[in-house]
């Protein structure tokens, strides 16, 4: 790619900015937590204590590079689920749930647009939301699977209640026969 | 507050990621599914004779109060404050320090800021001093005060019942505020206008008919306990016996229910008849006292005091000389801090003094209770039983301290000696996610109920996430633990968060690796699983 005269590699970019864009990232996406709870979970860097925290910092970092890297895509999956896991069951939308990917965009852009202008912004800008796309059609993937997971559980508590009182009015039948 | 209803098209376009800007004094309470406990049924609300008997369920919109409610609700708190010292302090001390606000596994999760134990306690707090404080009154809420309407009461139910009352953020308290207190009040208040749970009206009531939270009647105690001694003589060729209601025996054994109904205590169930069987204890069953636990804890003292009355009760009635309670959690808060108070002093039983090593309980001298893993660690200690750890081989173990145990009578060695002894494979979770601090399964107090499963995978979060860590560091696929609920709870929260680590009780790794006189070889541990290759062999001692 061509900027000013200049061959600029996207790739190159992208990892020279890494650690802003992934902070700009990270910031966004606490953003779409109340204001003490981001706090919180930018602040507090005791992976025990700030569960939350640290799943984001690590999945976005892994995402991040899955964007810019051929990674291994049970990787960007498995970084995808510890994220959407988590989102899955908190007080949000299915939109608000796997929202965040789309926080990249903004987050790159704003990056983005200080190294290329016209053409090349889009033309980069392009092949590189596209991925981000594909990534937003996987975290809906993992989403529908958490929830299918929840519901499972829940079903299978269900069931073993009826088992329990099965089993209760089993014991309690063969006591009335002896 | 009525249930979400589903979107028009146009508003299905405006997707907002960022969360509202709302007022903490503003109250909120999204009775979502999947995020809130069912309201108690009315025939156990009748059972036992609750105020405002009524069906009802938290998502509608008029919970059919009764006219007088507030006049009942700050009655009920003047009450509250001249009964329990505690309560009042705890009103006024606060300074809104926030050391406890990151301590709760339900903010953790949840990342709701009313569930931070400062915030959930100044729900309460802002209606005490609106009613009780002259500042309240003269400035309302500029000094932090709040009418009690009804939304505030909507919205107390909602956070009291995403407490577990587990008494984490206590232990960070520089002043030493019991929040978990303020919830017990809380929910008492909100007793009295008739709005509690089906998971904790229920089995209370089953309690009182039945003598256990599952509602199991005496001679289906009977048969289950058939079941399981006809199990173990599949298992070791022994013919073990278990005495019910016997007058004279030594020792009144008291567990709690789901030890011999559920999964997957029921093999802490058989622990516990192999163990009384190989030190040939003096025992004996109870189908009145057939329940440890007291679901009435988290309804109200005077429930929970009705519901407790029979363990002494039953200990008279037989003439044991004192008690021996298994695993469970609450059920030990209310022995350790309430029972003596409750119905005691129980002055017609003898100090606990193991009938094997003559030990002598001096810790339970007053409410002559003794904790099952105190009883067996000090039987390992003074090596009356014979071992093979091997048997425990196929398993790597962390043990989650129960909260109750842990935080409300400091039973922290004794499980963790059991464990050494019975097994080769045992790793502790981070400092900071045990012992005292401990976090909790997200389903105590009452909390378990499978309709409330959201709101229990967010609070059990925390404590997933250490197991997490040590199975990818160690390869642990086993979590042991000394509480009903957690057993009850821990799988399905495991199998969301931490998938192939499964639970179990400490009594179950003593029963698959005590060697019992006469045995045959075993094959299999107690879940009839194929014991890994060369176990068997496995030292004993």
């Amino acid at each position: 790619m061509c900027y000013n005269g200049r061959t600029v590699d996207i790739k190159d970019v992208l990892t020279r900015k890494r650690g802003t864009i992934l902070k700009r990232w990270f910031d966004l996406i606490l953003e779409t937590y109340p204001a003490d709870v981001a706090i919180f979970l930018r602040n507090e860097q005791d992976r025990f204590t700030n569960p939350v925290g640290h799943v984001l910092t690590e999945g976005t970092a892994l995402l991040y590079d899955g964007l810019i890297h051929d990674v291994d895509p049970e990787k960007i999956l498995s970084a995808l689920d510890g994220i959407i896991r988590i989102r899955a069951v908190q007080d949000s939308l299915p939109s608000q749930a796997v929202g965040f990917i789309f926080l990249l965009k903004k987050a790159v852009r704003e990056e983005l647009e200080k190294a290329f202008t016209g053409d090349a912004l889009l033309t980069t800008l392009s092949q590189l939301e596209s991925r981000i796309e594909m990534m937003s059609l996987l975290a809906f993937d993992v989403y529908t699977r958490c929830r299918e997971e929840v519901y499972n559980i829940r079903s299978g508590e269900i069931r073993m209640e009826r088992d329990m009182a099965m089993r209760l009015l089993k014991a309690m039948k063969q006591q009335d026969k002896e | 507050m009525a249930e979400e209803k589903l979107k028009k098209p146009e508003e299905m376009f405006e997707v907002s990621l960022t969360p509202g800007t709302g007022d903490w004094m503003e109250p909120s309470a999204g009775f979502r599914k999947g995020t809130y406990c069912y309201g108690a049924p009315l025939k156990h609300q009748k059972y036992l004779d609750l105020p405002n008997q009524r069906e009802w369920q938290p998502s509608n919109e008029d919970w059919k109060l009764p006219p007088d409610w507030k006049e009942t609700i700050l009655e009920g708190m003047e009450r509250l404050i001249k009964r329990h010292r505690s309560f009042r302090l705890f009103l006024d001390i606060c300074v809104r320090c926030g050391a406890c606000a990151d301590k709760c596994h339900f903010f953790i999760g949840s990342g709701d800021p009313k569930n931070m134990p400062v915030l959930r306690a100044e729900l309460l707090r802002s209606v005490y001093r609106r009613y009780f404080t002259p500042e309240g009154r003269l400035f309302g809420k500029y000094a932090g005060a709040r009418d009690l309407t009804e939304d505030v009461l909507k919205e107390w139910f909602y956070y009291f019942f995403q407490c577990t009352e587990c008494r984490r953020c206590s232990v960070y308290c520089p002043y030493g505020i019991d929040t978990c207190e303020i919830t017990m009040m809380g929910r008492e208040l909100l007793n009295l206008v008739g709005c509690n749970i089906q998971w904790v009206v229920e089995p209370a009531s089953n309690c009182f008919r039945t003598g256990n939270h599952l509602g199991v009647p005496p001679h289906a105690f009977q048969e289950t306990l058939g079941f399981a001694l006809d199990e173990l003589k599949d298992l070791t060729g022994i013919a073990i016996e278990a005495p019910i209601n016997r007058k004279g025996a030594e020792i009144l054994f008291v567990a709690p229910s789901a030890d011999y109904f559920a999964n997957p205590h029921w093999f802490t169930f058989l622990g516990y008849l192999m163990l009384f069987h190989e030190i040939g204890l003096d025992y004996t069953w109870s189908t009145y006292a057939s329940e440890g636990g007291n679901f009435g804890l988290f309804h109200s003292m005077e429930l929970a005091k009705r519901l407790n009355a029979k363990i002494y009760a039953e200990a008279k009635r037989l003439k044991v000389k004192w008690v021996l309670g298994g695993e469970c959690g609450h059920m030990w808060r209310t022995l350790h801090q309430y029972m003596d108070t409750f119905n005691g002093p129980a002055d017609f039983l003898e100090e606990p003094r193991s009938p094997v090593t003559g030990t002598r309980f001096e810790n339970a001298q007053s409410t002559k209770m003794v904790h099952i893993t105190e009883f067996t660690a000090d039987l390992l200690y003074h090596n009356k039983l014979r071992l093979d750890k091997s048997r425990n081989d196929q398993w790597k173990i962390t043990f989650h301290d129960s909260c109750n145990p842990a935080r409300g009578m400091g039973l922290l060695e004794e499980p963790r000696y059991i464990i050494r002894q019975t097994c080769n494979h045992f790793y502790e979770m981070p400092e900071n996610t045990i012992r005292e601090r401990t976090f909790c399964c997200g389903s105590g107090a009452g909390l378990g109920a499978d309709e409330n499963i959201e709101m229990r995978l967010r609070g059990g979060l925390p404590r997933a996430n250490a197991v997490k860590y040590v199975k990818e560091r160690h390869g642990v696929n086993m979590l042991a633990c000394i509480c009903a609920i957690d057993k009850a709870a821990l799988p399905p929260l495991l199998e969301y968060w931490v998938p192939d680590v499964g639970v179990c009780g400490v009594h179950e790794l003593l029963g698959n690796a005590l060697v019992m006189e006469g045995e045959r070889e075993r094959t299999t541990n107690l879940r009839g699983e194929p014991l890994a290759a060369g176990d068997g062999e496995g030292d004993v001692r």
